[in-house]
């Protein structure tokens, strides 16, 4: 069976790819600790040696649109092209493309179709940011095939937190059961809380810190009970209006199995909180396994 | 209220860059040849296959023409659409980093939670 070698959790700022370039006279003060982070954090995938990457990201009006909009949608093709031009205007974001694993995905298709998923897919999709930046960030050589995972978190009516536990929990069972001796890391990306487009945006901090420092505990214990019993498709309004993006940290922790991060990083970076954190299901996948840190917050 | 058709303009209007310099430079005159032209058309089908019933309401029609996004964040158009666009038609015009994009929440700083709802 194939080995699910780590789960990583964080977001995908836009922002990092042209912050991290800059040269130091020209970089914003946070730019640096930033780097520093993100580079460690990177570390936590390298150490696992993974063969291919599941990546679960949401796209943000791009190429899904509300003529036909999936709720839940795996990418099945050979390659992706990534990035799309107003996010190479915005961001400078650049083109890139990836290549695909049409094994995994046709795998997870038709499993999860038959463990109650009514999964979309896609034979020509190019992914956005939600899938690169965790690339540019933790895998920038970019030389390991993915299988992009999109969810809906943006166009209502959106499918409820307990959707989302249960899908990555369903994929942790493919994943599990798949029939191949690779090596796979699951990397989602979502948001704690965050607004665009509305009146609290850009703030000095996320616009909701309580919100971000229950989250990250939540996240860090993998305390899916507790984070359900106050999270609804509701309540997420309140701390930011683009908090909904907080159901693909709840996926992932589905994924994970309720188990607590091995690594659990955070930045506070003026209008979000950054968080980074990894779970390593089976550490006799990782001999020998060594991180120079388990992350600030452990 | 057709919250599906402002978002429509904004969306397509973002993607292409030729549209969105002319949205920049005449408001009312896009969107009344967007309306006239465009609004019908099912993204991936031909002309002939247009849809034939989409339409703004005066007060939809007014917002777009006026760049008034503080009027589209009431009616509820879809907040992340129209900031793009608004970003990529303006942020140019203010010099520090993030400038616009703090004047534009500065101008939305009156209305508080819960927002209006952007489901369509």
């Amino acid at each position: 069976m194939a080995q699910l070698v780590a789960i990583l959790a964080t977001t995908h700022h836009p922002f990092f790819y042209r912050t991290s370039r800059l040269p130091p006279d020209e970089a914003p003060p946070f730019a640096a600790e930033w780097v520093r982070k993100v580079e460690a954090y990177r570390e936590t995938l390298t150490i696992a040696r993974p063969d291919v990457l599941v990546m679960v990201g949401s796209d943000h009006f791009h190429q899904l649109w509300l003529d036909n909009m999936p709720q839940f949608l795996v990418g099945k093709a050979p390659y992706y092209d990534g990035n799309w031009e107003n996010e190479t205007r915005e961001f400078g974001l650049p083109k890139l493309l990836l290549k695909g694993d049409e094994e995994l995905s046709a795998y997870l298709l038709r499993e999860g179709i038959d463990r109650g998923f009514d999964l979309a897919f896609s034979n020509e999709l190019r992914i956005d940011h939600s899938i690169t930046c965790p690339i540019f960030t933790v895998r920038p050589q970019n030389d390991l095939p993915i299988v992009p995972i999109y969810t809906n978190i943006f166009a209502p009516p959106l499918p409820r937190p307990e959707r989302f536990v249960r899908l990555g929990r369903t994929i942790r069972e493919i994943i599990d059961a798949w029939p191949s001796d690779l090596r796979v890391a699951v990397i989602g990306t979502g948001h704690l809380s965050l607004e665009l487009g509305g009146p609290r945006q850009f703030g000095p901090h996320g616009p909701d810190p309580d919100f971000d420092a229950q989250a990250v505990e939540w996240i860090k214990n993998g305390d899916i009970d507790g984070c359900l019993r106050n999270v609804t498709l509701d309540s997420l309004h309140a701390p930011g209006n683009a908090t909904h993006g907080f159901m693909d940290f709840m996926l992932m922790m589905g994924i994970a199995g309720s188990a607590k991060a091995d690594y659990a990083d955070n930045l506070d970076l003026f209008h979000t909180m950054e968080p980074y954190f990894t779970w390593y299901p089976d550490a006799g996948l990782l001999p020998g396994l060594s991180l120079a840190s388990k992350g600030s917050l452990l | 209220m057709s919250k599906y058709l402002v978002n429509k303009f904004l969306y397509t209007v973002d993607r292409d860059h030729e549209l969105t310099e002319r949205y920049r430079e005449d408001p009312a005159g896009t969107v009344a040849w967007w309306e006239a032209e465009e609004a019908g058309r099912i993204l991936n089908c031909v002309a002939a296959e247009k849809t034939t019933w989409l339409a703004f309401t005066d007060d939809e029609r007014q917002a777009l023409s006026a760049h008034d996004h503080v009027a589209l964040f009431r009616m509820g158009a879809h907040p992340f659409l129209t900031l793009t666009l608004w970003i990529a038609m303006f942020e140019r015009d203010f010099d520090e980093p993030l400038a616009m994009q703090r004047d534009y929440a500065a101008r939305l700083a009156h209305l508080e939670p819960p927002y209006p709802d952007i489901g369509t």
